[in-house]
C-alpha cells in the first residue's frame, strides 16, 4: 500500500430502525492504490453496498474517515463535495432502474457534463458524448435512443459512459454485472479493464459472484455483517483463505469443471442480527471452530502476513475495543 | 431400457402479440428418464421457462399457442388430457419450483396450511393427518416443524425456498421442473440447498429438469445436459460431453465467457453480440451472427443435427459424421 487514493479510517453507517440502530458498516478501515482494484464481496445485507455509498456519501456515513488523495470527505460542506463529485463516480447493479427513461442516450451522458460547467461549448461537449460512446461500445446511431429500446449489456454502457463523462479518477462498481447473462457480462467486465488500463482509473468492485471478483480485483475484502473479517491480495485469499466464513464462502461457488472435486463446507445456524450487535465474533454462531472466546469478545483485523489482516481468533488473541 | 419419464418431440411454442410473433420455442426435443437430472442451460429468453411451463401446461394462452409438437409425461400426452386430469397430474406426476421464493408463496397463509394443502387436495386427507405429514416433511428439508405456523415473510430467502421445495416435494412428484431454484439466493445458502436436493433427489428417485444458467450448478447436480438457444437444443450429451467433448461454438462461447478461477490473468473471451430478437429469427442456424466459425452456408440452411455417439449430439454445419467423432473445433483451455 504505497499510492493509496482512497484510504478510508473507521467508517460506520448505522440506521436507525423501530428496534434499535442497524449496524450496517461497523468501524472499516481500507484502501486503494492508484490504478488499482479494490473487490469487496460478502452476502445480501453485509452492508458491502452500503459501503461503496457511504464512501462517496450518497449516505451520510455515521462515523470515520474518508480520505481521497489526502483530503478527507466525510468532513467536507455540500457545496466543496459536490465539487468533489467529478472525481467520483458509481456505476449501479440494475442497469434498468438506473436510467431516466425521459432522457435519450446522448441526454443522459450530456447531463453530468453540464452540470459540472464542462467544455466551453455544447458543440464541444456532444463531440464528447460521442467519444465517450464509442470508447464504451454504444454505436452512434443509438444517440437518440430511450433506455427501453436497448438491452441489459447496452444499457449497461450507458450506465458506464455516464460515469465517464465526467473523468472521474475513482469508480464504485456496485455489482455492475448481476443483472447480465454470462456472454454479456463477459463483454462489460473487458471493457470496465480496458478503461481501467486505459485511463488509470481505480475501483472499489463490488459484487457477490465470487470468480468474477477473483477475477476482477487486485486485493479483496471480505465483508461479513458490517465487518471487514479478511483482506489480502486477490491471489493470497483464494490460495489460503484463513477465516472460516472466507473459506465456507469459497467452498460454496459452483465450479464449472466436472473434474474439480472439493468438500464444500455447509454452514449452519441462524446470521446474528445487526440490530445492536453484541461485542462478539459475528460470524460465532456458524463458526465451526468457534470457542469460548468468540461470543465474548470480538476480534480484531490483525496483519498475519505482509498484506493479509484477518479478524479471527484462531488466528491472533487480539481483541478489538 | 425404461420408459422415459418425459418425452418431449419438436415442441414448438409461439407467443402471438400485438407487435408480433415471438418464436418462444422452435421444435425443442428433450427426453428425462426416470431418476434423471437433465440440465437446461441457456440464457436469458432461450426460452428454458417457457419449456418448463408447456410441460404442466401452464403456457398463459392468449398469447401463448403450442403449434406444433408432442409432451409425453409418464405415458400420458399433456396436449390430449382433459383439464381436470391435467389438474391431478400437476404436483402428482410433476411439480414446477420457481426462482423467486418471495412470490411463490402465499403471504397470508402459514407456512405449514400451505404445505398441508397439497396432502389434503391430492390423497384426501382430514387436516390433522395432513398437519403431521406436513412437519414430517419440514424436518426433511431442513426446517424446524415447530416454525410451521409461522408465515413466509418470517423466514429467510433460504429457508422459503425450502418451503416451496417442501411443497414441490408433498404430492411426491415423478418429475421435478425446477426453474433456477438458487438464484435468488447467497452462495453459501444456494450450496445448502443444491445439497439438500441432491438428496432428496436420492431417497425419491425422482427424475429432475434443471433450469438453470450457471454451468458450475449444471456440473454439480447433473447426468445429462441440453443447450439451447433460440428455442432450439444446439448440443445435447451427458455430463462428460458437454464438459469435456464440447462441440457447438455456442456451448464453447459459455464456456469461454467464465472467470476461470485458477487463472486469474485470463483474458475473458466473451460471445460477440447480443442474443437475437426471438420475434425476428436469424435465418438458417440462429446463431450465426454470433458465432466465431460462421461460414456462408451458416445464413441459408438449417444446421444438420450430428450424432457424435449414441446420445451427444450437436446442431452445427461445421460437423459431418466423420469430424464429429475427431476432436472438435474447440480449444477450450
Amino acid at each position: 500500500m504505497t499510492n493509496p487514493l482512497i484510504e478510508v479510517k473507521n467508517l460506520k453507517k448505522y440506521f436507525s430502525t423501530s428496534s434499535g440502530m442497524l449496524h450496517a458498516v461497523d468501524d472499516i478501515s481500507f484502501s486503494i492504490d492508484k490504478g488499482k482494484t479494490l473487490g469487496m464481496v460478502g452476502e445480501s445485507g453485509c452492508g458491502k453496498s452500503t459501503t461503496g455509498r457511504a464512501l462517496l456519501r450518497l449516505l451520510e456515513p455515521t462515523g470515520g474517515e474518508i480520505y481521497f488523495e489526502g483530503q478527507d470527505l466525510a468532513h467536507l460542506n455540500k457545496k466543496e463535495m459536490r465539487k468533489m463529485r467529478k472525481e467520483l463516480q458509481i456505476i449501479f447493479q440494475d442497469p434498468f432502474a438506473s436510467l431516466n427513461p425521459r432522457k435519450t442516450v446522448s441526454q443522459t451522458i450530456l447531463e453530468p457534463m453540464v452540470i459540472h460547467n464542462m467544455y466551453a461549448s455544447n458543440k464541444e461537449r456532444q463531440e464528447k458524448v460521442l467519444e465517450i460512446m464509442e470508447i464504451v461500445g454504444l454505436a452512434e446511431r443509438l444517440v437518440n435512443v430511450y433506455p427501453h429500446e436497448l438491452d441489459g449489456g447496452r444499457r449497461q454502457r450507458i450506465g458506464i459512459a455516464r460515469a465517464l463523462a465526467l473523468e472521474p479518477k475513482f469508480i464504485v462498481c456496485d455489482e455492475p454485472v448481476s443483472a447480465l447473462d454470462v456472454s454479456i457480462q463477459a463483454q462489460i467486465l473487458n471493457l470496465l479493464k480496458e478503461l481501467q488500463d486505459r485511463m488509470g482509473l481505480t475501483y472499489l468492485f463490488i459484487t457477490h459472484d465470487l470468480s468474477v471478483v477473483n477475477h476482477f480485483s487486485d486485493d479483496i475484502a471480505v465483508m461479513y455483517l458490517g465487518k471487514i473479517v479478511e483482506i489480502s491480495s486477490a491471489d493470497d485469499m483464494f490460495l489460503k483463505p484463513m477465516h472460516p466464513y472466507t473459506q465456507a464462502l469459497l467452498s460454496a461457488i459452483p465450479v464449472p469443471d466436472i473434474h474439480y472435486k472439493s468438500e464444500r463446507i455447509l454452514l449452519k445456524g441462524e446470521i446474528t442480527s445487526p440490530i445492536e450487535p453484541p461485542k462478539a465474533c459475528r460470524f460465532a454462531n456458524r463458526c465451526a471452530y468457534a470457542m469460548d472466546v468468540c461470543t465474548k469478545n470480538e476480534p480484531k483485523l490483525v496483519q498475519l502476513e505482509p498484506g493479509h489482516w484477518v479478524a479471527c481468533f484462531l488466528h491472533s488473541d487480539e481483541i478489538e475495543e | 431400457m425404461d420408459k422415459p419419464i418425459l418425452d418431449i418431440k419438436n415442441l414448438v411454442v409461439e407467443y402471438r402479440t400485438d407487435d408480433g410473433v415471438v418464436q418462444a420455442l422452435n421444435g425443442l426435443d428433450l427426453t428425462i428418464m426416470p431418476g434423471e437430472t437433465h440440465g437446461l442451460v441457456g440464457e436469458t429468453g432461450a426460452g428454458k421457462t417457457t419449456a418448463g411451463l408447456g410441460v404442466l401446461r401452464l403456457i398463459a394462452s392468449p398469447p401463448g399457442v403450442v403449434v406444433d409438437g408432442t409432451i409425453i409425461l409418464d405415458g400420458k400426452d399433456v396436449q390430449q388430457t382433459t383439464e381436470k386430469d391435467m389438474e391431478s397430474m400437476r404436483g402428482y406426476d410433476v411439480s414446477m419450483i420457481f426462482q423467486d421464493p418471495m412470490t411463490s408463496l402465499n403471504p397470508v397463509m402459514t407456512v405449514q396450511d400451505q404445505i398441508a394443502e397439497v396432502y389434503e387436495l391430492h390423497e384426501n386427507i382430514s387436516h390433522d393427518k395432513a398437519i403431521e405429514l406436513t412437519h414430517a416433511m419440514l424436518e426433511l428439508v431442513g426446517i424446524p416443524a415447530e416454525r410451521g405456523n409461522e408465515f413466509p415473510h418470517q423466514f429467510s430467502g433460504g429457508m422459503k425456498q425450502r418451503v416451496v421445495i417442501a411443497i414441490a416435494l408433498a404430492g411426491n412428484p415423478k418429475l421435478l421442473i425446477a426453474d433456477e431454484p438458487t438464484t435468488a439466493l447467497d452462495v453459501t445458502i444456494q450450496a445448502q440447498v443444491l445439497d439438500m436436493m441432491k438428496q432428496l433427489k436420492k431417497e425419491y428417485n425422482m427424475a429432475m429438469l434443471m433450469i438453470t444458467h450457471d454451468l458450475g450448478i449444471v456440473a454439480d447436480i447433473c447426468d445429462r445436459v441440453s443447450v439451447i438457444y433460440a428455442g432450439r437444443i444446439v448440443e445435447q450429451g451427458s455430463l462428460e460431453d458437454i464438459f469435456d467433448r464440447t462441440r457447438h461454438p455456442y456451448t464453447e462461447g459459455l464456456f469461454n465467457s467464465l472467470p476461470n478461477l485458477t487463472d486469474r490473468q485470463q483474458k475473458l473471451k466473451p460471445i460477440k453480440g447480443l442474443m437475437p430478437d426471438p420475434s425476428n429469427l436469424p435465418s438458417g442456424c440462429t446463431f450465426h451472427p454470433r458465432c466465431n466459425y460462421v461460414m456462408d452456408i451458416c445464413s441459408k440452411e438449417n444446421p444438420p443435427r450430428v450424432y457424435r455417439g449414441e446420445s451427444h449430439y450437436a446442431e452445427c454445419h461445421l460437423y459431418n459424421e466423420e469430424n464429429i467423432m475427431k476432436g472438435g473445433v474447440i480449444e477450450r483451455d
